[in-house]
């Protein structure tokens, strides 16, 4: 028996609608749990006191200060080096088989599962340069891992800005590199952070890489060679060991809200771009 | 420069200003307070972590640091001075002999279940079959007929180590028994699932988990030490040379009679 | 006097390209060396079709893991793909702004969830579900591969999203010109019109799945053996590395590098696969 196309095509529109709102209900459902359990654990003493018995009591302090260690400075260490890497490869040379090789080297670097700089980053930095479990060593180890993603990003933003800004800063008598600071970077620089904002969101809930270079040690990090953990490490030890479900949930709250406002941050630097430009 | 760049440009001077203030900390420190890096053992790690509070309450100038990783890592940090002491739950191997072991305590493995599992009893036999994947089913043991969920230690876990020497007896364990990388995660999979079994250190035993007894014999601190438990392994501290003022008195601590009570409040057997 | 300072920017800026090119070999490097030794000394033959994984005695077999990783991940595609396809077919045909607003950065925010915390509610929702309805422990195959699933779902809908965007509006109207209903036009022409970037973004799915280490050794069980049902145990070459790492030495270690080595070609595999078809959909 034929069915009537219209009868199926209104039965494929409901079909998807209610797929859409079942998988946005996903995260609703994903968002929720962490909220409803977590949220009455969550105060300001959590936040700024210190793990008690492995973390069963106490707060996370020494993990938030990890985590924003680890990302900043790995910021720190990623940003100069990849812009750099986009500037060279947009403003001073032509494409040529050394621009392909980094290309390439940058694409590959991009599907590197996270388990693979974990083993990269333990065995050379912790154990063969003998840094041990530190600060250092995950931020090393990070800096690498987001590299591609800076690169990547800060090619595109310097890619997108009309050709019609350089042109005019050089008839105007600028030299290249006053071109690309105060013409090409600043109308980038929403591309770049947004760039950055990935990266520290990627830094933030990335466990496997970090448990292996940074360590977990519970204290608060402060030097380069301290151990720490960052909240995702912290979380995962409490999950997995069953120390605290309460302190899991809370703890999973927090890096989930972070999460969220880095993203938000993001969204926020880009649609300025998109304002700006249109 | 404009308003944005000069703001980056801040931040990270404020970024820089930190991680230059943090090595300045470092090294400003009285001798009293450089860390004590303890790393090694996960099963040895919770109680080393206790008693290192402790220690800290009492002497708050000392800052000790304690980390997982492994029995096999801890030696390996040892041996390669990255640490001030290792932890080890397993005996050490001849051509680790270089390091000096101190024994701390003993602790138990107990062979555990769900609480609302009806056995109470094994022999070591039936573990063997078990882990070894003869005995497959609750059913052949006196229960019902459900497929047992065994779960051990990874390779290189001290605590596997243990329990394939003093149980399994050459025998190999199973491919298809699942593989949890901590006491403490396989206490979980026992706690949750109701026809699961596992083995765990006997200090993590609570009323989530329970131990059943082996060949009669009921896993009890006071069973191992009278002897009658045999299952059971020490927890070492090593130490690669001399150790430092610092870490000797903690070290001493652990080996009191305030230490080692400590220790028995947890579950473990103290070598007083 | 600026010629110069030109010069020495390029030069600094060069300087600071090739560091990036070394750290990027640099991680290549380190795996290949370090995985390459124990595949002359076992054979490659042993490694990689080898059945059994028994490193402190010797045998250094991941074929076992080799079938779980691709399993998990064929599962994950089975949960995800059709899910995915249809929400990125809802967002481009059928939605308007409103839901394109509302859903655009609730698949951002389903993207920045850690993998940790999915392994976690994994652990606690999923698990016990296959267990008391389906059997066996509820550490299986189809818990790992639903939550898998799930988490490939961002990167599954906003390339096929991306892919079915740039079909041109003109094929559309074409078709529903001639008489063809909505749905028609959807399934006989847009679809198979953005098919290669459909394709590769089942494929860099399938790569995340692959690549994915927390979720899955907090779900999958880790039992060494190849499963024989859904509701079995397994282990992925992900996970054999983050299980055991922290514990080996000597040609343990080596072993799991030589499990990083394989993953990583399998990987580099999948992403030139995918990027072929981005960019084969670019050039139409």
């Amino acid at each position: 028996m034929r069915i009537k196309p219209s009868i199926v095509d209104k039965i494929f529109r409901i079909g998807f609608n209610a797929l859409a709102f079942f998988t946005v209900g996903i995260l609703v459902v994903i968002i929720s749990i962490i909220c409803v359990k977590g949220f009455s654990h969550v105060n300001l003493e959590f936040i700024f006191a210190s793990p008690e018995d492995m973390g069963r009591h106490g707060g996370i302090f020494p993990s938030i200060m990890g985590t924003i260690l680890l990302a900043l400075l790995s910021i720190v260490f990623a940003t100069p080096l990849g812009l750099g890497t986009a500037i060279f490869l947009t403003e001073y040379t032509k494409e040529s088989v050394f621009t392909k090789i980094i290309r390439f080297g940058v694409e590959s670097l991009a599907g590197i599962p996270s388990i693979i700089y974990g083993l990269f980053g333990f065995i050379f930095f912790v154990i063969q340069l003998g840094m041990g479990w530190s600060l250092l060593s995950g931020v090393l180890t990070m800096t690498i891992m987001i590299l591609p993603t800076i690169i990547r990003t800060s090619e595109e933003a310097i890619k997108a800005v009309p050709r019609n800004l350089r042109i005019v800063s050089y008839s105007l008598g600028a030299t290249r590199w006053e071109t690309v600071t105060k013409v090409v970077l600043t109308a980038a620089t929403p591309g770049i952070l947004t760039g950055i904002m990935l990266s520290i969101g990627r830094v933030v809930g990335e466990t496997a890489a970090v448990i292996f270079t940074m360590g977990s040690s519970l204290r608060l990090p402060t030097s380069l060679m301290d151990s720490g953990r960052t909240m995702a490490v912290h979380f995962y030890i409490l999950a997995r060991e069953g120390i605290s479900m309460d302190k899991a949930y809370a703890t999973a709250l927090v890096l989930v809200l972070s999460i969220t406002a880095i993203n938000i941050l993001a969204y926020y630097i880009m649609n300025r771009v998109v304002s700006r430009y249109s | 420069m404009n308003q944005m760049t000069e703001k980056l440009y801040i931040l990270f001077l404020f970024i820089g200003i930190f991680t230059v203030s943090c090595g300045r900390e470092t090294s400003d420190r009285k001798d009293n307070q450089s860390p004590i890096t303890i790393a090694g053992s996960t099963s040895v790690m919770p109680f080393t972590e206790k008693l290192a509070e402790y220690f800290m309450l009492d002497n708050p100038d000392y800052v000790i640091d304690v980390q997982g990783g492994g029995s096999t890592a801890g030696v390996q940090a040892c041996i390669n001075r990255t640490v001030d002491i290792g932890m080890s739950s397993r005996r050490l191997k001849d051509d680790e002999k270089s390091l000096r072991d101190i024994t701390i305590c003993n602790d138990g493995i107990a062979i555990v279940v769900h609480p609302g599992n009806p056995l109470n009893n094994l022999t070591i036999d039936q573990i063997r079959g078990i882990f070894n994947g003869r005995i497959k089913n609750w059913k052949e043991l006196g229960w019902i007929d459900r497929k047992i969920d065994a779960v051990s230690r990874e390779e290189g876990s001290g605590t596997r180590g243990s329990f394939e020497d003093l149980i399994m007896n050459k025998m190999e364990i199973d491919d298809g028994i699942m593989v949890q990388d901590s006491n403490g995660s396989v206490k979980e999979v026992v706690a949750t699932d109701p026809y699961a079994m596992g083995y765990i250190s006997l200090g993590l035993v609570d009323e989530r988990v329970r131990g059943l007894s082996v060949d009669g014999v009921a896993p009890t601190t006071e069973n191992i030490k009278d002897g009658s438990y045999k299952i059971e392994r020490p927890f070492l501290f090593l130490i690669n040379g001399t150790p430092d003022e610092n870490t000797q008195s903690f070290i001493d601590f652990v080996l009191s009679k305030e230490g080692q009570i400590i220790l028995k409040k947890e579950g473990l057997i103290d070598i007083l | 006097m600026a010629f110069q300072k030109e010069n020495f920017i390029k030069f600094i800026l060069m300087v600071f390209a090739l560091s990036s090119l070394f750290f990027l070999f640099l991680i290549f490097a380190f795996i290949l060396i370090e995985g390459l030794p124990l595949f002359l000394k076992v054979g490659l033959k042993n490694i990689i079709f080898g059945f059994k994984w028994a490193p402190t005695k010797g045998s250094f077999g991941i074929f076992p893991m080799i079938v779980s990783s691709f399993l998990v991940t064929f599962g994950a595609l089975v949960v995800g793909g059709p899910m995915g396809l249809s929400c990125a077919v809802y967002l481009s045909e059928y939605s308007g702004k409103k839901m394109k607003m509302l859903l655009k950065p609730a698949l951002e925010l389903l993207a920045g969830i850690p993998s940790v915390v999915y392994g976690f509610l994994g652990v606690i929702y999923i698990v016990p579900l296959v267990r008391n309805y389906l059997g066996g422990s509820g550490f299986s195959l189809i818990a790992t591969s639903i939550i898998l699933g799930v988490m490939i779902l961002p990167t599954i809908i906003s390339i096929s999203f991306d892919a079915l965007m740039s079909v041109p509006k003109s094929f559309r109207e074409g078709s529903l010109a001639m008489g063809a209903t909505k749905w028609q036009t959807i399934y006989k022409v847009v679809i198979p019109s953005a098919k290669s970037g459909i394709m590769a973004g089942f494929i860099l799915g399938m790569g995340r799945a692959i690549g994915e280490t927390m979720a899955v050794i907090m779900i999958a069980g880790n039992a060494l053996k190849i499963p024989t049902s859904i509701l079995d145990p397994l282990r992925t070459l992900t996970g054999n590395i983050a299980l055991e790492l922290a514990y080996a030495t000597g040609d343990h270690r080596l072993g799991l590098f030589s499990t990083g080595v394989v993953l990583l070609v399998i990987i580099m595999i999948l992403n030139y696969m995918a990027n072929f078809g981005i960019k084969k959909k670019r050039l139409k």
